[in-house]
């Protein structure tokens, strides 16, 4: 792992830096580091942290850059004639890095000699043959343009990496040393390592919108690539959904209604359970309970949120389901064929989103002030028509806002509606029948066989496009709710 | 201002006495009681929830801790050893020797029943392989008596727990009613008995047909590393996140975006960090498929908003007269955080941190898209570099796993996944629980 | 407005509404309210006076049982309305509080429509049997409030969005609908400027033609003002209770003489 060791070798420099920078401060003070502008440690942390955070800096940068800038000139190398009819060239680049991998793997492997990998006119049909012996997963047989390019794919990104290597360690050690001659008494330690953590803690910070960004771009990316080989206007209006298994291209109906019906009839459904009960809980809880009551009550609710969404899945496919078979079933009402569906997986999501909807509803209900109930109860109101009459139009917005970020929960759950839901999309409004949902869908489309280039894996980019932005919209939307109502009582 | 006048309507309506309530009253005393009751309803139809929750994985998850073997007690002399060697099928051998010996242990407790070759490996499975490979391990048990605890099939573990019964079994390949008076035979000589699972607590994945052998110890390692990427990554940016926002953040737009983006993605589903993961670290980075450092990294990336959230709630408990002492006499701004409030507001930091790491070791859907799903771990990985890239799986992916999977068998091991994945997620709740009570200060 | 003229003004002698005997009031285990006696004229103004902390308010909670939504509040002793104890069991504390109804410190409109307001009461007890009904009842309530006129064409805007006095005023009218016998008021006039209160004291004189008035106070000048029977707590004990007039020209008891001239407050 080379990169773990240019890493302990940054940070040895960053250590020696970190002493030598202390012994010269204190040298340049005669040893008496009361005469030192800061305390011995902030020249040493001083020193360590030019060596560290530039060559660290560096290294990032180059990682994310190395891999465009390969692929960037080796599709270049790729003649127009090699991409075949119906593929296209990210699937011949694919197919390159695979081979790259596999010449990797075989090398390692002691199948291939480092010579044999990159000799330019090495025999493709040995060389494959190699690969496979190797157990290497390569697909057809390997063009000759493919080799080359898988060649030179290789011979640069190893050229990259040592020159990387270089530069960052250079890097350290200029830093270090730049630093340390800037040593002396009077220099301002302190500031400037404390400037440089500041620097530090905002780059922390900063993740969270590169995270953001991460996401939206490679939805972004991939959802064009999709529309590029599948109409836009077909996916979002098409009312099928029959992605073909078998080979690419043509034969997919790739329609998002049906998916986003399951989705909305799957979160009502579970709204439906969640909601009364959450609601009257938290009313309970926060109006009427006891002290002792709710200190056992509350936490015992919470106990279902903390639950991983795997076991309410399980829960749904092999308790629930089952459990509906057998009174909707063929022996019962007979109005459902199976265990998995809407109402199932509904049903259990609903229970998962209870604490949910009772300690959102619990914190805004509890935010309604007390004036407004004595003012009610002075009237000779009861305790019910006050909470109905008062306190809930008062916290009316709050819950609207709190069961919107239920429903935001809903839409995007996966687990659950995997396992519980089925996986036939349809559009129908009989709720004991197997529907599916968005997220489902994501994890089949992407778990599957499909070749990561083809429309059907990349519509789950597309889909969780969608996804995003209908979860994004409710939550700025709830969450701007909540604020507004909160101000209202602050 | 006031008009006099208006003597109008029901001057004469509290002339009744408080004692008598009237019907008004009643009727409306009657809808609060009810109003309380759907209340106690609403509570005790989640409680009702919770209790049908854990008494469905308990009870079903609880048998995937017991397991059906059957203890021969077997001596194999060195000449029988080169013989069965020398033989053309060499584990028909051996298993002819188990046989052998396994009716000299029923005749020994006095019962008799027929069976034959087919029918033990029905049972056993090739228990002539296993026996020889035993033997080329350890030679020096040669001659020695070696007790075989060797597991029954998934089949009749089944018929053992009362999956299988007698009168919905069909003669498959896999067991044969006929078996099952063997199995009787064997369990009343005592021979057949349920023994606990360290196999499944230790063991790994097992193929698609053998329910019996699986295990979730590798998937529990392949958890346990992702769990040290996710601490070792989120919890120095978390708190550096945190305290820049909290104590150096400038009021001006880029820390508002900062505030927007943390609430925003701790609301994102997380199947979407999954897609960020694969599209990212797999498809641009080219880090390797289902390796818990990438399933770290994803996770990372999703605990980051909750652990910044609450670690924000901790440093801003910490009341500003501290901060100002450790100005007054002259720290800095950093020395003042890093020396005063930071300390004071560790405890709450590590309660949010664990609490976030029990969210992450629970999570599945963005483990499915970077293939630790697909992944079925047969092994440990060797060495701890390699526990971060090499495949591997984790508790809920491989719990998911085996609830996928069509035969029935695996659904036992999955609730017993559970039950694993639960007492650790109740173990890191109650640890946070305690440093809570322990260190909560009140200013 | 002249303090003297209405001490002047002769009290007969009226049926006792509310008459509280012994009565003790604890949280937890502090002891509030220690055997306070004190007899409620109907159609009269009753102050209770007294520095912070001195029990006047728990006092005037425990008249119409609003203790009872504190879980930590205990009450005994006899507190009879029209010659009933209002803590017997059988009473219905909604009930109560219909013939009780109290005004607060803050005003508390509720995030309704004015109308809705006023209409809130009547409507839960039942007073209305029709919408013409309801609306005398609110228009009714409204004057009495003394609102009527700056209210009348917009009774469908929030309540929240009047002024502080004339909030306070809405409330007062909301307590009037319900058509109680005894208006509790607590300190109703603390978070109003000179000249709303002046407004709303019009309004308290006013309402004694109708009701028996309890008003907390902080202000001496305002218990001058609009009682005619005043109550000084002390220290959870009644110190001094008599015509208001007596007790601000020549108290009986050193420690009202002391509160009155300022010494301790």
């Amino acid at each position: 792992m080379p990169i773990l060791w240019l890493f302990l070798i940054v940070l040895a420099i960053a250590a020696v830096g970190y002493v030598s920078g202390r012994a010269r401060a204190l040298q340049s003070a005669g040893g008496d580091s009361r005469n030192l502008h800061s305390l011995p440690t902030y020249y040493g942390a001083n020193v360590a942290l030019k060596a560290v955070v530039p060559a660290f800096g560096l290294l990032i940068i180059w990682l994310l850059a190395q891999p465009l800038y390969v692929s960037s000139q080796v599709s270049e190398m790729i003649p127009e004639t090699s991409v075949k009819e119906g593929s296209s060239l990210s699937l011949v680049m694919a197919e390159v890095r695979r081979t790259a991998d596999g010449l990797n793997n075989a090398v390692a492997a002691g199948v291939l000699s480092e010579d044999q990998a990159r000799n330019a006119r090495a025999d493709v049909t040995d060389v494959t043959q190699r690969l496979k012996d190797a157990g290497q997963v390569v697909t057809s047989e390997i063009t000759q343009p493919v080799l080359r390019a898988a060649q030179s794919y290789r011979a640069m990104n190893s050229t990259g990496y040592a020159i990387m290597t270089g530069a960052v360690i250079l890097v350290a050690l200029i830093g270090a040393a730049i630093s340390w001659f800037q040593t002396h008494s009077d220099y301002r330690a302190r500031n400037v390592v404390e400037q440089g953590i500041r620097f530090l803690l905002l780059a922390a910070a900063s993740i969270a919108i590169l995270t953001t960004i991460g996401i939206v771009l490679s939805l972004v990316f991939n959802t064009w690539e999709f529309f590029k080989l599948y109409p836009a206007s077909d996916f979002f209006f098409g009312t099928t959904w029959a992605p073909s298994f078998s080979g690419r291209g043509g034969a997919s109906d790739l329609g998002i209604i049906p998916l986003l019906w399951g989705t909305f009839y799957i979160s009502l459904v579970a709204l439906l359970v969640a909601v009364p009960i959450g609601l009257f809980a938290a009313i309970y809880l926060s109006e009427y309970a006891s002290s002792r009551v709710r200190s056992v009550a509350k936490p015992l609710l919470e106990v279902l949120a903390g639950i991983p969404t795997i076991v309410y899945g399980l829960f749904a496919l092999l308790t629930v389901g089952p459990l509906l078979l057998d009174v909707f079933g063929d022996n019962g009402l007979g109005w459902m064929k199976a265990g998995t569906a809407v109402m199932t997986a509904g049903i259990v999501m609903g229970i998962m989103l209870i604490p949910f909807v009772s300690s959102l509803s619990d914190d805004i209900i509890n935010a309604v002030p007390q004036a407004m109930r004595d003012g009610s109860y002075g009237l000779g109101a009861t305790q019910s028509e006050t909470i109905r009459q008062v306190v809930l139009p008062a916290a009316l917005p709050g819950i609207v806002g709190a069961i919107l970020l239920a429903a935001s929960r809903a839409i995007g759950e996966t687990m659950i509606v995997v396992l519980g839901a089925g996986a036939a999309a349809r559009l129908s409004l009989n709720p004991f029948e197997a529907m599916t949902t968005v997220t489902a869908k994501i994890v089949s489309q992407l778990t599957g066989d499909a070749d990561f280039a083809s429309p059907e894996a990349l519509v789950a980019f597309a889909l969780g496009m969608t996804l995003f932005i209908l979860t994004l919209g409710l939550n700025v939307f709830a969450l701007y709710i909540v604020r507004k109502y909160r101000e209202q009582y602050e | 201002m006031t008009d006099a006048s208006m003597d109008s309507p029901n001057t004469t309506r509290h002339a009744t006495s408080l004692m008598a309530t009237d019907a008004r009253t009643k009727k409306r005393a009657n809808a609060e009681k009810r109003f309380r009751a759907y209340g106690i309803v609403a509570i005790a139809t989640g409680l009702f929830f919770l209790i049908v929750l854990f008494a469905s994985i308990l009870s079903q998850g609880i048998p995937a801790f017991q397991r059906t073997v059957v203890s021969v007690e077997f001596t194999l002399s060195p000449a029988q050893r080169d013989e069965a060697e020398g033989t053309l099928f060499k584990t028909k051998a051996y298993s002819d020797l188990f046989i052998g010996a396994l009716n000299d242990q029923l005749t020994e407790s006095g019962v008799t029943v027929d069976f034959d070759q087919d029918a033990i490996e029905r049972l056993l499975g090739k228990v002539g392989g296993t026996i020889r490979t035993f033997y080329a391990d350890n030679p020096d048990k040669l001659g020695e008596a070696v007790q075989f605890d060797l597991a029954a099939s998934s089949r009749v573990d089944g018929y053992f727990k009362g999956r299988v019964s007698r009168d919905t079994l069909q003669d498959s390949r896999f067991l044969q009613l006929s078996d099952l008076d063997l199995v009787d035979a064997l369990k009343e000589a005592g021979i057949i008995k349920q023994a606990f699972n360290w196999p499944f607590i230790t063991g790994a994945d097992s193929g698609v047909d053998n329910p019996g052998g699986a295990g979730i110890g590798a998937s529990v390692v392949g958890s346990f590393f992702m769990m040290l990427v996710v601490l070792a990554l989120s919890l120095p940016i978390g708190v550096a996140a945190s305290i820049y926002l909290e104590e150096f953040a400038p009021q001006n737009r880029f820390t508002d975006l900062i505030e927007v983006n943390i609430s925003n993605l701790a609301a994102v589903p997380s199947i979407v960090f999954g897609i960020l993961g694969l599209a990212v670290f797999i498809q641009f980075m080219h880090l390797p498929q289902s390796a818990p450092l990438v399933g770290g990294l994803v996770l990372t990336l999703m605990t980051l908003p909750t652990i910044i959230i609450s670690t924000r709630a901790s440093l801003k408990a910490v009341p500003p007269s501290i901060r100002d002492a450790a100005l007054g006499v002259g720290a800095s701004k950093m020395q003042a955080v890093f020396h005063h409030v930071l300390p004071l507001a560790a405890p709450g930091i590590l309660t949010g941190t664990i609490i976030g790491l029990a969210q992450a070791l629970g999570e599945t859907a963005p483990l499915l898209l970077i293939g630790m799903v697909g992944f079925v771990a047969r092994g440990y990985p060797d060495g701890f570099v390699a526990g971060f890239t090499e495949p591997n799986s984790a508790m809920p992916a491989q719990i998911y796993t085996w609830a996928a999977r069509a035969d029935v068998g695996f659904y036992e091991k999955a609730w017993g996944g559970i039950i694993i994945l639960l007492m650790f997620l109740l173990t890191m709740n109650i640890i946070a629980i305690i440093l809570r009570r322990r260190f909560e200060r009140r200013w | 407005m002249n303090d003297m003229t209405r001490v002047e003004r002769a009290v007969d002698s009226k049926d006792i509404k509310i008459n509280a005997k012994k009565v003790q009031v604890y949280y937890g285990d502090t002891h509030a309210i220690k055997d306070v006696d004190v007899a409620i004229e109907d159609k009269t103004v009753t102050a209770f006076i007294g520095p912070s902390g001195c029990g006047k308010s728990t006092f005037l909670r425990c008249l119409n049982r609003m203790n009872d939504t504190i879980d930590i509040c205990r009450v005994e002793g006899d507190i009879l309305l029209d010659g009933e104890d209002i803590y017997d069991k059988r009473v219905d504390p909604v009930q109560l509080r219909a013939k009780v109804g109290m005004v607060f410190q803050k005003p508390n409109p509720f995030p309704k429509s004015i109308y809705d307001n006023v209409a809130y009461g009547p409507r839960i007890h039942g007073l209305a049997k029709n919408k013409a009904e309801l609306d005398e009842i609110v228009e009714k309530s409204l004057r009495r409030g003394a609102i009527w006129d700056e209210v009348k064409d917009r009774l469908d805007t929030p309540g929240t969005g009047l002024s502080g006095g004339q909030q306070q005023r809405l409330c007062i009218a909301r307590a009037v609908a319900t058509e109680p016998e005894v208006l509790l008021m607590d300190e109703p006039c603390s978070a109003l400027d000179p000249i709303a209160t002046a407004q709303v004291e019009e309004l308290i004189d006013e309402l004694r033609s109708r009701y028996s008035v309890v008003i907390v106070t902080h202000s001496m000048q305002q218990a001058a003002r609009v009682s005619q029977k005043t109550a000084f707590f002390h220290l959870g004990n009644l110190v001094e209770f008599g015509e208001t007039g007596q007790i601000f020209t020549n108290p009986v008891d050193p420690r009202t003489e002391s509160y009155i001239t300022g010494r301790i407050g």
